[in-house]
């Protein structure tokens, strides 16, 4: 492998872990803070892009549909919360994840219903449509590398948010003893309501961001869901700091994995051999990994302070 | 009165002969998730060629049972299981996918009920386990892929990147192209199903240095995929060849981005034949969508229930009988040239496909040239029959 083709890798596994990241942020702090499994997550990861090409057939401009994508995505995430989990904070995990495979289950048929079966594309925003000249023979759409500095932006801000203001405080003290904090005079639920349903739109944020480069389907966030709790487990459950630098070494992983792990098995097997061999252990790269931190560091790389 | 008693008696006589003379078809396709683009191709052509025969196949009233498979195979097995028992079906049509008709396929050929696809066709099948009751409309599964190997060859193309999803249908399509094709092979690459990003493959393909690129992304794989290779620039310095990847299936949404791209099958609905420019104008009227070859394979298995259920009579308890008229293939399919083999799959030309812009603004494959003239599978010596 040239290095020229290792700098591009390297670049295209930044993408990809910068968009784990918008997905796993909003579940880590759900988890972290409400100690709530939340499988939706993926199926608001969903309804975000195609929210925003619902209003992007409307207004005709990618800015003004993620907003109104965003906002709409908010007052869904607001409803689930009062209609469904609201009731399941006090139950066990197994009753929330029951309920909430039953939350993808619906809002995928209902996708399906109102959009059809078929994949979706949506533009680009305009100014952001044109490409750079990487190597002699490839483009790399202006675009992507949008969606890398968006990504440090959240991460930035969240992290800002978390560690310098009362409410991150608040969430941060709801996440080590939630019973002190309402003992305090603190509205707990109301505190839990603003983190979900924030939660719900930054998911919804990272669909809306995807949908550009992935093409929107009934399902398409059910796959990257299971990334973005890999990504939570070896950031540590809750810490953004952490949400952050495990999915970027998760996305690296992952796209250094899928183009090196054929010709690395090369080296030991035939041809042939190695060719089934290979993508295969590319495809387990990230949960060997996982296994590895939570041998090492059963509570992830960043643990959010002063959780149990 | 005693007229009036006999009279009825005929009546009574007359109706239950007629609903012992219907012609039950169960039709067994995946209408939900994604695919369900291709079930309702299948199910939409189907139902176009009942139409056309104002609901008489073979002159006999048909009822059309549709199934959803669910892409499940234990669940297309239960629900199959019921149009046999319950409903008694004289046929059963399905499926879209292998995995599906490989659950359905002994049930169904063991209660000496007769199974036709419409799409799906595994190796196994044309081979060593082909079967009297079975049949197919559409092609056993790998000559697709030997198509575009055979035309890679023949314009000399001297080195080839290959991508496929890292399952058995994945790997049956490199076997496919190798067939025929004897050039350099500078990777071959297994992304795995349903994949997202394909930065990291296309970078791999733009230091690979190959002429061509050989791969088959069906359904959402394959409009992310060519979305982000039309974007990386490649599609000018690399031939795109494909199979299943850029149909009228996945054009509506890849557009442009797929316009010059190559794909190869055994019909493109922008055929120049009489009874192909029909269905596809009917089709179109009807369904508001332009067919892709799942649909016309769906029409002919109509057409073939048809033309054997007529030429026996609409006598449907002769099974060899019935069986010899299907094996007769006494029909005018949309494709043209349609002939049965001793395993009972097709003997069809096949083309490579070209994806065109129409005056109307909508995008389709046109026949860019002939591959194969009377193709016939590589398995068919494997079968005893």
């Amino acid at each position: 492998m040239s290095s020229t083709l290792f700098l591009i890798q390297l670049l295209n596994g930044a993408q990809y872990g910068v968009l784990l990241f918008l997905i796993a942020a909003g579940l880590t702090l759900v988890f972290g803070v409400m100690g709530f499994i939340n499988l939706a997550h993926g199926v608001q990861y969903m309804i975000g892009a195609y929210l925003t090409f619902m209003y992007f057939g409307v207004t005709g401009n990618f800015l003004t549909a993620l907003l109104l994508g965003l906002v709409t995505a908010l007052c869904l995430g607001l409803a689930l919360e009062a209609l469904v989990f609201r009731h399941l904070y006090d139950r066990d995990h197994l009753d929330q994840v029951l309920a909430t495979f039953g939350i993808i289950l619906f809002v995928n048929e209902a996708v399906k219903v109102i959009w059809g079966p078929g994949t979706l594309t949506l533009p680009a925003p305009e100014f952001l449509s044109a490409s750079l000249q990487l190597t002699d023979n490839l483009l790399y759409p202006v675009y992507r590398l949008a969606l890398i500095v968006v990504g440090v932006l959240v991460a930035a801000g969240l992290y800002l948010v978390v560690t310098r203001t009362r409410v991150g405080m608040l969430i941060r003290a709801g996440a080590s003893n939630a019973d002190m904090v309402s003992a305090l005079g603190i509205n707990i639920r109301r505190l839990f309501m603003i983190v979900f349903g924030f939660g719900a739109m930054l998911a919804g944020f990272a669909g809306a961001l995807a949908a550009p480069v992935f093409t929107l389907e009934p399902g398409m966030g059910d796959n990257l869901l299971i990334v973005a709790f890999v990504v939570i487990i070896i950031g540590g459950i809750g810490s953004i700091r952490g949400a952050f630098i495990a999915a970027i070494l998760v996305g690296l992983i992952d796209t250094l994995g899928r183009s090196l792990a054929t010709d690395a098995m090369n080296l030991i097997f035939d041809a042939s051999a190695a060719n089934q061999i290979g993508p295969s252990i590319a495809s387990m790269l990230i949960y060997i990994f996982m296994a590895a931190v939570l041998f090492f560091r059963p509570q992830g790389l960043f643990p959010a302070k002063g959780s149990a | 009165m005693k007229k009036l008693a006999c009279a009825l008696g005929a009546l009574l006589m007359a109706t239950g002969m007629a609903s012992a003379e219907d012609l039950k078809i169960g039709l067994v396709v995946t209408l939900s998730g994604p695919p369900a683009v291709l079930g309702k191709q299948i199910e939409d052509g189907f139902k176009l060629a009942i139409d056309d025969k104002d609901g008489k196949l073979g002159g006999l009233d048909t009822e059309l049972f549709v199934v959803d498979s669910e892409l499940k195979p234990d669940v297309a097995l239960t629900r199959v299981k019921g149009l046999l028992e319950r409903d008694q079906v004289d046929f059963v049509v399905g499926t879209v996918f292998s995995n599906v008709l490989g659950a359905i396929f002994k049930p169904v050929t063991r209660s000496e009920t007769f199974l036709i696809s419409p799409n799906a066709g595994p190796s196994t099948l044309a081979g060593r386990n082909c079967n009297p009751y079975f049949f197919s409309t559409s092609y056993q599964n790998n000559q697709n892929f030997e198509t575009l190997g055979k035309h890679a060859k023949e314009q000399g193309i001297k080195s080839v990147f290959m991508m496929t999803p890292n399952y058995q249908a994945g790997r049956d399509a490199v076997e496919g192209f190798k067939k025929y094709y004897d050039g350099e092979i500078t990777n071959e690459v297994y992304t795995p199903l349903g994949h997202q990003d394909f930065s990291a493959e296309i970078a791999q393909m733009s230091d690979s240095g190959a002429e061509a690129l050989f791969t088959f992304m069906p359904g959402g794989m394959g409009v992310r995929f060519v979305k982000q290779f039309r974007e990386s620039g490649l599609a000018d310095k690399m031939t795109f060849l494909s199979a299943f990847t850029v149909d009228e299936a996945t054009l509506p949404a890849q557009k442009e981005a797929a316009l010059g791209f190559f794909g190869a099958t055994n019909w493109a609905p922008s055929m120049d034949l009489p009874q192909s420019k029909k269905f596809v104008a009917d089709f179109e009227a009807k369904y508001g969508y332009i067919p892709g070859g799942f649909a016309m394979q769906a029409y002919d298995a109509a057409l073939l229930i048809d033309s054997a259920v007529r030429a026996v009579g609409g006598d449907l308890s002769d099974k060899e009988a019935l069986r010899k008229a299907l094996e007769a293939a006494d029909f005018e399919s949309l494709r043209g040239d349609f002939a049965f083999n001793n395993n009972h799959f097709p003997i069809q030309d096949f083309y490579l496909l070209r994806v065109d812009q129409r005056d109307d603004g909508k995008f389709w494959t046109v026949v860019d040239k002939k591959v194969f003239d009377d193709h016939t599978d590589s398995f068919a010596a494997e079968c005893k029959m």
